[in-house]
């Protein structure tokens, strides 16, 4: 491996249900306020929806805000304020070079135009004929833009005119500890200076929810904390979107840009989800780190999600790891591609403030060591996507 | 590594050593090779679905592979298999079901699709107002019998079958996918996180939706009859482009890796650029910066001046729109000698392959390189007085090729160029 330079976290964009921004949601989780969800709109499903966002703040342009569905605004939103975080907000010389690594999967449906064709179709002559005929007088040309997955990256090109490059990686929760970990790579490998990564997921509509009630994943019923939602537990979508400027110090540093964190690892594989699979790469992957983890003043950011069995897995690899442990998704929800991002922000938080939340479950152990100066972010995906990261205090 | 070979800049040569495509031509690359030097379109009237009421009935589909009722995801996933297994066969790499490197895949924006949807309803059976809460109710049911739903599934699903190492990419940079997976590729070999990588597109979402959202912006000729006719990039008639399917797989690797098993060296990936486009959702910035920025980027990071490159395989797509901005880009890089520098167009003949079309292109601008052979730009009866580039017109030609770009330009701002090479002696 060509692993000559360190990578920085200059910026942190961060919005979910817990508010505007990483210090909104660091001060809900500190506080232990209870976590704001949904258990009506989307009965018996319980979602986290968006905490109220003025989203002219960072896509000034009404016209740009029409042009894309929530995922989009949310995910530009972040990624403005990531931006702004860095310090690279508006200096058109430090965009032009800006990367891009965008995490998603689009496909953001007209709800209302889909059930009424589904209420036609069926009864039609030629549902065929019928099915083009309404598609093409139903479908709004804006909305096909909003549905593909790499029109996030290309919002953020024209909203905040980041145009080094771009590229938008797909698949759930694999694709968000990727997106980071080839980010990361590029930078240590000298491939680029600056990149911009990150996800968004609108949570609270039917075509999301339906993806994912096929497997029978979600949460239903009453809330409870990630870890404490037994053997039929499920996920709990959170509407987020979550953005890390990632960058060699070298660069930070000449442009006397403030270090959240330094990323000394991202690991990331994947196993067929056979009994002990997930318990086997977790330790592998923390096996890989573990050298160079100062115990004392180390915790774990989860990216647990409270769906079995990959929660009660991931708890058996952590209860030997051994470290305390916090997890997020209790509060935030379960954001697929953007909650290994979203969880590297607030891991970011954790590392400024120097100690974890209050433990809110069986599975959020241990008290926050005095000094805390590592935290290692996990990911257990709904179905694939095991990935962990080490992120540190700079200085 | 002592002793190892390097490119201009001191990085590892990132080789291809297997190559496998499917499209509408046909399947495997003496197929396609053939078709695409004989000036044949792959263009048809669509069978697999009713077109009533449809201004586009047309497309490059895959009907060679295509069974009844297949998904898009499934149709998909066979192709990038088909492809994946003659490109590995080729480079005669690792072993069956253990392939020494990672994938990095484009696949296309896979979601739920119609055909689903209905069963679902029917299953249901609501009658008025079938809504998604009548689909949640029988989702788990639908899924026991058809599967579940994952955005990754095919890449999983290759994962699994080719036995690549890690976990595998899915990425999407529209219809600059494929040539944004073999960058990855390249990457991933030049930061010698691996010797060997293997990169797929692969597009096969010829549905009903598919084709009338690309229909609602206008992106698609209309020109239905006849259909071979309908895709003519650089013409003056030319009205848009036509979708189609395919898939392209190409094994990378490390030079020095290659040479020292034996591998028989297809060609040289020599370098990518890629720059985004903040103007608009859809089009072109009008000065088509981006665009030339993204082929100079490729030209610096290969290490080569605009005067080594001896052919360029067009994004071409036949809409009036991108064909004016490509003219526009390669002018501006290649100057004057652009009159002279064939640029020729493979969707005049297999359409447009969306997230499939720059790892398609890529692997036949390898194969002119291979075969010192120039595929035409078919159906050139109207030049267009406004783009007076060499198209290499409706024949093919033979010609020197020592080194060759590909341009990949898709909506979201997506400019992706590579430039090829034969092997160094």
């Amino acid at each position: 491996m060509t692993e000559r330079r360190e990578v920085w976290i200059t910026g942190v964009g961060l919005v979910t249900c817990l508010g505007d921004g990483l210090d909104a949601a660091w001060r809900h989780l500190e506080r232990g306020d209870p976590p704001p969800y949904d258990d009506k709109s989307f009965a018996p499903y319980i979602v986290h929806p968006l905490a109220p966002i003025e989203f002219d703040k960072q896509i000034p342009k009404k016209s740009d805000q029409r042009q894309m569905e929530l995922w989009q605004r949310v995910g530009v939103y972040a990624a403005g304020l990531a931006l702004g975080d860095a310090g690279i907000a508006g200096k058109p010389d430090l965009l032009d070079r800006t990367d891009m690594i965008v995490a998603a999967e689009g496909g953001e449906r007209d709800v209302a135009a889909d059930t009424a064709i589904l209420s036609g179709v069926r009864t039609a002559a030629k549902p065929g004929a019928f099915l083009n005929e309404r598609l093409m007088s139903d479908l709004r040309p804006t909305l096909f833009l909003a549905q593909l997955p790499n029109l996030l990256a290309g919002n953020i090109s024209i909203v905040h005119g980041v145009v080094g490059s771009s590229r938008t990686f797909l698949g759930e929760e694999a694709a968000g500890v990727d997106a980071v970990r080839v980010a990361r790579a590029r930078i240590a490998a000298g491939q680029s200076e600056l990149t911009l990564v990150g996800g968004a997921l609108h949570a609270t509509r039917w075509d999301a929810l339906l993806v994912f009630e096929e497997s029978g994943a979600l949460l239903q019923g009453s809330f409870a904390p990630v870890w404490d939602r037994g053997p039929q537990g499920g996920i709990a979508l959170g509407t987020m979107g979550a953005f890390l400027m990632l960058e060699s110090r070298e660069h930070a540093q000449a442009r006397g840009a403030r270090a959240r964190g330094r990323i000394l690892s991202v690991c990331s594989d994947r196993n067929r989800r056979q009994a002990g699979d997930i318990e086997a790469t977790l330790r592998r992957q923390w096996e890989a780190i573990a050298p160079q983890i100062d115990r004392a003043h180390a915790a774990v950011i989860s990216g647990a999600a409270g769906l079995e069995p990959a929660t009660s897995a991931e708890r058996v690899a952590l209860n030997d790891i051994g470290l305390p442990v916090r997890a997020p998704g209790t509060y935030i929800g379960h954001g697929l591609e953007a909650q290994f991002m979203s969880n590297l922000g607030i891991a970011c938080a954790v590392l400024e403030h120097g100690k974890l939340s209050a433990p809110t479950g069986a599975g959020d152990v241990g008290t926050s060591p005095s000094d805390l100066s590592q935290v290692v972010v996990t990911s257990v995906g709904n179905w694939r996507g095991e990935g962990l990261a080490l992120v540190e205090r700079v200085g | 590594m002592a002793g190892a070979t390097r490119d201009k800049l001191g990085r590892p040569i990132v080789a291809v050593t297997g190559i496998g495509v499917v499209t509408s031509l046909g399947v495997g690359k003496s197929d396609n090779w053939a078709k695409l030097t004989g000036g044949v379109s792959g263009i048809r009237c669509i069978s697999r679905f009713p077109t009533d009421g449809l201004k586009t009935t047309i497309a490059g589909a895959v009907d060679e592979v295509y069974r009844d009722a297949m998904s898009p995801a499934e149709l998909s996933e066979r192709i990038a298999l088909i492809a994946g297994e003659e490109a590995i066969a080729e480079a005669g790499i690792g072993a069956k079901g253990r392939f020494p490197g990672p994938l990095f895949l484009a696949p296309p924006p896979l979601e739920i699709e119609w055909a689903d949807r209905i069963r679902m309803a029917e299953m249901a059976a609501a009658n008025a107002g079938t809504g998604y809460p009548e689909l949640m109710r029988v989702a788990r049911e639908f899924a026991a019998i058809h599967g579940t739903f994952k955005f990754g599934i095919v890449g999983e699903h290759l994962a699994e079958h080719f036995g690549t190492e890690g976990s595998p990419i899915s990425l999407n940079t529209a219809c600059a996918s494929g040539a944004s997976a073999i960058q990855l590729g390249i990457e991933a070999i030049r930061r010698g996180d691996c010797e060997a990588a293997l990169a797929i597109g692969a597009d096969a979402s010829l549905t009903p939706e598919s084709l009338v959202r690309f229909s609602l912006l206008s992106a698609l000729s209309t020109q239905n009859d006849p259909p071979e006719r309908a895709s003519k990039p650089f013409s003056k008639n030319r009205d848009g482009f036509v979708l189609a399917e395919g898939a392209a797989a190409l094994v990378l690797e490390n030079l020095d890796h290659a040479r020292a098993r034996g591998a028989h060296v297809l060609g040289i990936l020599e370098g990518y650029g890629e720059k985004s486009d903040s103007f608009h959702r859809t089009r072109s910035s009008p000065d088509g910066k981006p665009i030339i920025a993204s082929m100079r980027n490729a030209l610096a990071d290969a290490g080569v001046a605009p005067e080594d490159v001896d052919y360029i395989n067009a994004h071409g797509t036949s809409t009036p729109e991108n064909d004016k901005m490509e003219h526009l880009g390669v002018s501006a890089v290649f100057g004057e000698r652009i009159r002279g520098i064939p640029i020729s167009s493979n969707k005049s003949m297999i359409g447009h392959t969306l997230t499939a079309a720059g790892a398609v292109e890529a692997a036949f601008t390898l194969l002119t390189l291979q075969h010192q052979r120039i595929p035409p730009t078919i159906n050139h009866a109207v030049p267009d007085p406004a783009i007076p580039l060499d198209v290499v017109p409706n024949v093919a030609r033979d010609a020197t090729v020592r080194r060759a770009m590909s341009n990949s330009f898709g909506f979201g701002g997506q400019n992706v160029c590579l430039v090829m090479a034969r092997e160094p002696t």
